[in-house]
């Protein structure tokens, strides 16, 4: 269970998120929705422990969350606006580097997002939406229990967004928590929105 | 433990796979050192007389070179969010770095430096106690260049500002590594001049990782 108690977070010199609370129990999925510039990213940032809240707590089972940041990030799967693909490395080798940190099967992986036949090929190869199907595929590695996706399916195909769902399912089935910021629906069935500003 | 090996492993392989970028920093020592030779003219007493100190400055100066890059492209393409969220410690995550930048660009530079010494007629005596430093203080080095390398990432600027950084702190680096192989090649002993190193060394180890941790952590937030 995933709570967050009237965090504020500034960057720089702007307050970006001001008294956000909020609660998401196991198998819960939130999406963020609010207009550009409006925090959603930063508000994904926090929940990582990439960046600090000046006020307020991030809880994850009751405990705080942000005390041990190497051990929250073990928790978490992160899927930022970049691909965070080497470029000199194949798909394969992208995997297995992914797949060293978190575990999990790399062939799977590869399977989940149809990326079989473009395995042997240097991620400097791929098109937009190849990469950022390697970067989603890097979600069917992980074991963490809570994900957090920047805006998941820009650039994806439709047969690409289908197989996303699976993995979303998937995940919450097991009782994992999904955080998405997105302007697009997702496949995802029974998400609760939380609203920025 | 693991993920601390799978860091290194990539971060080599990645080294090997632009093995250009990886050769410039080996080959812009060699063309420094050789420029010596030119401006001073290439009479052997005069040259072996100043052969620690050249192999030494231009050493120093060749491994800046990939520092610029060592967190620099996993910053941009936002490899570095998930490095640090893989679960080990920042500083584990730096140590793993400044290893990888030593086994990519300070171990090279110590094979380079043994014919370049030759080159400069740096007398017999001298040359153990020479690369002996210069594998202390490429180690130095690395994790110096590391430390800076993470205060700087995503500063404006970051590229001028390292060598401003990191040169003041390898001063005493520079004077006893070539005072070693000044002492060796006069008959003296290099031994306190390296064990000097060597405990700088030994407090480089765990500090310089600590410092380039929070280094990272403030740079991705």
């Amino acid at each position: 269970m995933l709570t967050v108690q009237e965090a504020a977070v500034f960057r720089g010199e702007t307050l970006v998120l001001r008294d956000i609370s909020f609660t998401i129990p196991a198998g819960g999925a939130l999406v963020l929705a609010g207009p550009n510039g409006s925090g959603k990213s930063t508000l994904l940032r926090l929940l990582a422990g990439l960046v600090r809240p000046v006020a307020g707590q991030v809880l994850w089972d009751g405990q705080d969350a942000l005390a041990d940041l190497a051990d929250h990030g073990a928790r978490v799967a992160y899927l930022g606006h970049q691909d965070a693909i080497k470029l000199g490395l194949t798909v394969a080798e992208n995997l297995h580097f992914a797949a060293a940190i978190s575990g999990g099967s790399v062939a799977d992986a590869l399977q989940a997002l149809n990326l079989s036949p473009l395995a042997e090929l240097p991620a400097r190869m791929l098109s937009a939406g190849q990469k950022r199907r390697l970067a989603l595929s890097r979600l069917a590695l992980s074991r963490a229990a809570l994900w957090l996706l920047d805006e998941p399916t820009l650039g994806l195909d439709t047969a690409s967004i289908e197989r996303f769902g699976t993995l979303l399912s998937a995940h919450r089935a097991k009782g994992g928590i999904v955080v998405a910021a997105t302007h697009v629906p997702l496949p995802m069935a029974d998400t609760a929105e939380f609203r920025l500003h | 433990m693991h993920a601390f090996w799978a860091v290194l492993a990539r971060d080599l392989r990645l080294s090997l796979r632009h093995g250009a970028d990886t050769l410039a920093a080996v080959l812009f020592f060699l063309a420094t050192a050789s420029l010596f030779p030119f401006a001073l003219g290439p009479g052997p007493e005069m040259l072996s007389r100043i052969a620690p100190g050249i192999v030494w400055v231009c050493a120093l100066l060749a491994s800046l070179l990939p520092l610029d890059r060592l967190f620099g492209a996993d910053f941009e393409d936002g490899s570095l969010d998930l490095l640090l969220l893989s679960g080990l410690p920042a500083s584990a995550i730096a140590g793993a770095k400044a290893l990888a930048h030593w086994l990519a660009t300070g171990l090279p530079l110590l094979l380079a430096a043994g014919p370049v010494a030759i080159m400069l007629r740096m007398p017999d005596a001298g040359m153990a106690a020479l690369l002996l430093g210069l594998l202390i203080g490429s180690l130095l080095m690395s994790l110096f260049g590391t430390m800076g390398a993470a205060i700087v990432l995503g500063a404006r600027r970051g590229g001028v500002l390292l060598p401003l950084l990191i040169l003041p702190l390898v001063v005493p680096v520079l004077i006893f590594g070539a005072a070693a192989a000044d002492a060796a090649a006069g008959g003296f002993s290099p031994r306190p001049h390296l064990l000097l190193m060597a405990a700088m060394l030994a407090a480089a180890v765990p500090l310089c990782p600590l410092a380039a941790g929070a280094g990272l952590r403030a740079a991705v937030e």
